[in-house]
């Protein structure tokens, strides 16, 4: 069981931005992935959620063994992929409450019934956990949320829709260290054998609370090394300087 | 088919439907028969809308002759027994502008002096007081030749006036049915809010079958006296092959609040005009709707925000979604007298279009004689927003499903002003019905 991306090629517009992409997170790890700025990081996720502006050009992403590219982005949330947006967007006049609830109901199977007691029970303690005030639940979705409130969100709709696979880009970015830890102990929280995370980020110390299994490197829509923990330590000594030379020798 | 058979008669608008009315009223107060006649007199003369008329630009004009809607002649056979859409302390129903039935005014607001009655009961129980308010302000906003035809051949609607400070809290009700084949109707709303007095007004307009074709041309008139609070809901679900006008007045005096809600979710061609006057220092009127044009619908819109008076505060906006093949047309003016300084103005118009084939025009304008003043304008035609619609998808809600929670996320900004959570709930169920209609 696993995700397994196998040399993707995505560009927008007529701009390559992955390339020959390949990656694989067995279900019950976590993998970090790192990188400069503009390097694809975001893009991997969004084409992966099957965003439309991306074209995948080639290559296949299989969530056990499911290929997903080519599939509407609901289907692929339904199949099990969760990814935490960067910037998540604010969809006025919607609650959050509703908003859960109808990616809930969506994930409903033949005959059976929601539960709107048990659902705002389950609502309240994720939210609990991730210090979240009652309010949220009626508030838009993300309308005037601080960059933190987006994010502790973004989290709670994982904990809330239990996917098999997240892709967490950039989840940390914008958090308080009070945040920061509470975000980190909730996905921390999340993790296990059922579900298998990617966690993209610019800093180690997010990898302080979440200890990744593998860290990857990536450089010009490819990763360039992969390695274990000690590898995110290596870069926030040494900058990215040196990955550039790692990457001419991929290509 | 309706379990009442059309009655034949000369069209609405023929000087005959205008006698049989004026036959059909015993002992009508002679001030109003010379109103009426006066009114009948200006209708003829009038010249019908053309589109080369600014206040009609972007209108359809070619149905407005009410071919074929016949006097409604409401009679006590055709009360429904409904119960009001919200809890309410007293309900007026009409069927085909007869009073025939409701919930009786609450007596502890009979007895505080609140007058709850049909127009019709209130012109026999207080002729005098009646004629001191009755058709102070129309909208006069294009429709002139139908606000004539209005007056000339109203036979009821909704008497409501509240004393010197008395808070009613509970709002009053009203239901305006069509109910005989392709009956036109006239229903009036005159609502006087006495000094420091405060009241909800709820009226639902609709057809009772929804496969038949009716005529309204409904006007109302709100009139906050000094320091009164009244609020106006109005709920327009007319069958699909419906004409309907809307001719709406609020008039705010000094430190007075209006706020009128309007949901057009009906009706084949609807003018909707509403102007709201700040005549007293501090009056505030709020203007807002919402109006959903689905198949083949056209509201035509026209509004005026007219401040004469300094200090005064308006706010408009009009949220429409269309599908299909609808059309709608908005066209606000904000007016500013020379003497209005300090005024706070604003007017928005949002369309959301969800078909290529739907078609919204939007107008807006100003005119600012005072100097020390704050106005804006400000109006959006737009599709779903693509980014939003990621979003919602990426939680895997369907397609459908999402672009539903946008539409009512559309929707919010003036149902959650509604301040009645039943209403509201009404509201939403009918928005729901209307939207799961459409194509
Ligand atoms: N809609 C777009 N149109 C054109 N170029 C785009 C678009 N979206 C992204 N790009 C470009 O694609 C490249 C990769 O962007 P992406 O957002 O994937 O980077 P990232 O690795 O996530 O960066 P960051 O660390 O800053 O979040 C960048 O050069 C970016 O400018
Ligand atoms: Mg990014």
């Amino acid at each position: 069981m696993s995700l397994e991306i196998k040399n993707l090629s995505v560009s927008i517009g007529e701009k390559p931005i992955l390339k020959d992409f390949c990656l694989t997170v067995p279900k019950g790890q976590v993998h970090a992935i790192m990188g400069p700025n503009g390097t694809g990081k975001s893009t991997l996720a969004k084409a992966l959620a099957g965003h439309p502006d991306y074209t995948v050009n080639a290559g296949e992403a299989l969530l056990d063994g499911q290929n997903l590219i080519g599939m509407e982005a609901d289907a692929i949330a339904r199949a099990g992929l969760f990814m935490a947006f960067q910037y998540p967007m604010e969809v006025p006049g919607v609650s959050i409450a509703n908003f859960i609830r109808a990616a809930l109901v969506a994930r409903l199977k033949e005959g059976e019934n929601f539960s709107a007691t048990g659902y705002y029970k389950d609502l309240y303690a994720k939210m609990d956990e991730l210090k979240m005030p009652r309010e949220f639940t009626s508030r838009a979705i993300n309308v005037g949320f601080s960059g933190g409130e987006k994010k502790r969100c973004e989290i709670l709709q994982m904990a809330m829709l239990k996917p098999s696979y997240a892709i967490l880009d950039e989840t940390d970015s914008g958090l308080d260290i009070d945040a920061l830890r509470i975000v980190a102990e909730g996905v921390e929280h999340m993790r296990g054998p059922e579900i298998g995370m990617v966690v993209i980020t610019h800093y180690q110390r997010l990898l302080n609370y979440i200890k990744p299994d593998v860290v990857h490197v990536m450089y010009g829509g490819r990763i360039v090394k992969s390695g274990g923990p000690e590898l995110a330590l290596d870069l926030e000594e040494r900058g990215y300087g040196w990955v550039e030379k790692e990457f001419e020798k991929v290509v | 088919m309706s379990d009442f058979p059309a009655v034949n008669s000369a069209s609405v608008v023929a000087e005959a439907a205008f006698a049989e009315h004026m036959a059909s009223w015993p002992r009508m107060p002679a001030w109003l028969a010379e109103a009426k006649r006066e009114a009948r007199k200006r209708f003829a003369e009038l010249t019908m809308p053309t589109r080369k008329q600014e206040a009609w630009r972007f209108a359809t004009v070619s149905n407005l002759s009410c071919d074929g809607f016949t006097l409604a002649r409401g009679e006590a056979s055709l009360a429904a027994s409904v119960e009001p859409v919200v809890t309410c302390g007293g309900c007026l129903d009409f069927a085909d502008d007869f009073h025939a039935g409701g919930k009786p005014l609450d007596p502890e607001l009979a007895e505080k002096g609140v007058i709850f009655l049909p127009l019709d009961a209130a012109l026999r129980a207080y002729p005098e007081f009646v004629r001191k308010y009755l058709f102070g302000h129309m909208p006069n906003l294009g429709s002139e030749k139908f606000e004539a035809l209005h007056m000339a051949m109203f036979r009821s609607g909704v008497f409501l006036y509240v004393p010197k400070n008395v808070e009613v809290t509970l709002p009053l009700a009203a239901l305006h049915e069509a109910v005989r084949p392709n009956a036109g109707l006239f229903p009036h709303t005159l609502v006087v809010a006495d000094e420091n007095s405060s009241v909800t007004l709820v009226e639902v307009f609709r057809s009772r079958d929804a496969n038949l074709a009716h005529f309204a041309c409904a006007a109302s008139d709100l009139v906050a006296l000094p320091g009164a609070r009244i609020s106006r809901r109005l709920i327009q679900s007319w069958s699909d092959s419906s004409l309907a006008f809307h001719l709406g007045s609020s008039t705010a005096d000094r430190d007075s609040s209006i706020d009128s809600i309007s949901l057009h979710l009906g009706g084949g061609h609807v003018r909707a005009e509403e102007h709201g006057r700040i005549v007293g220092r501090g009056g505030n009127v709020q203007m807002h709707s919402l109006a959903v044009a689905t198949g083949s619908r056209e509201i035509d819109q026209r509004t005026l925000q007219t401040h004469l008076a300094c200090d005064g505060k308006s706010d408009l906006l009009y949220k429409n979604v269309l599908t299909d093949k609808a059309r709608t047309i908005f066209a606000g003016l904000i007016r500013v007298d020379e003497l209005a300084q300090r005024t706070d103005a604003y007017q928005t118009n949002r369309n959301l279009l969800l078909s290529p084939d739907a078609e919204a025009s939007s107008l807006p304008g100003l005119e600012i004689l005072a100097n020390d003043v704050k106005c804006s304008h400000g109006m959006t035609t737009g599709q779903l927003d693509a980014d939003q619609m990621f979003y919602l998808l990426s939680r895997g809600i369907p397609r459908k499903e999402a672009e539903k929670l946008m539409v009512f996320g559309f929707f919010e900004e003036v149902l959650s002003r509604m301040g009645n959570e039943e209403l509201s709930a009404y509201a939403g169920g009918l928005l729901e019905k209307r939207m799961g209609a459409a194509g």
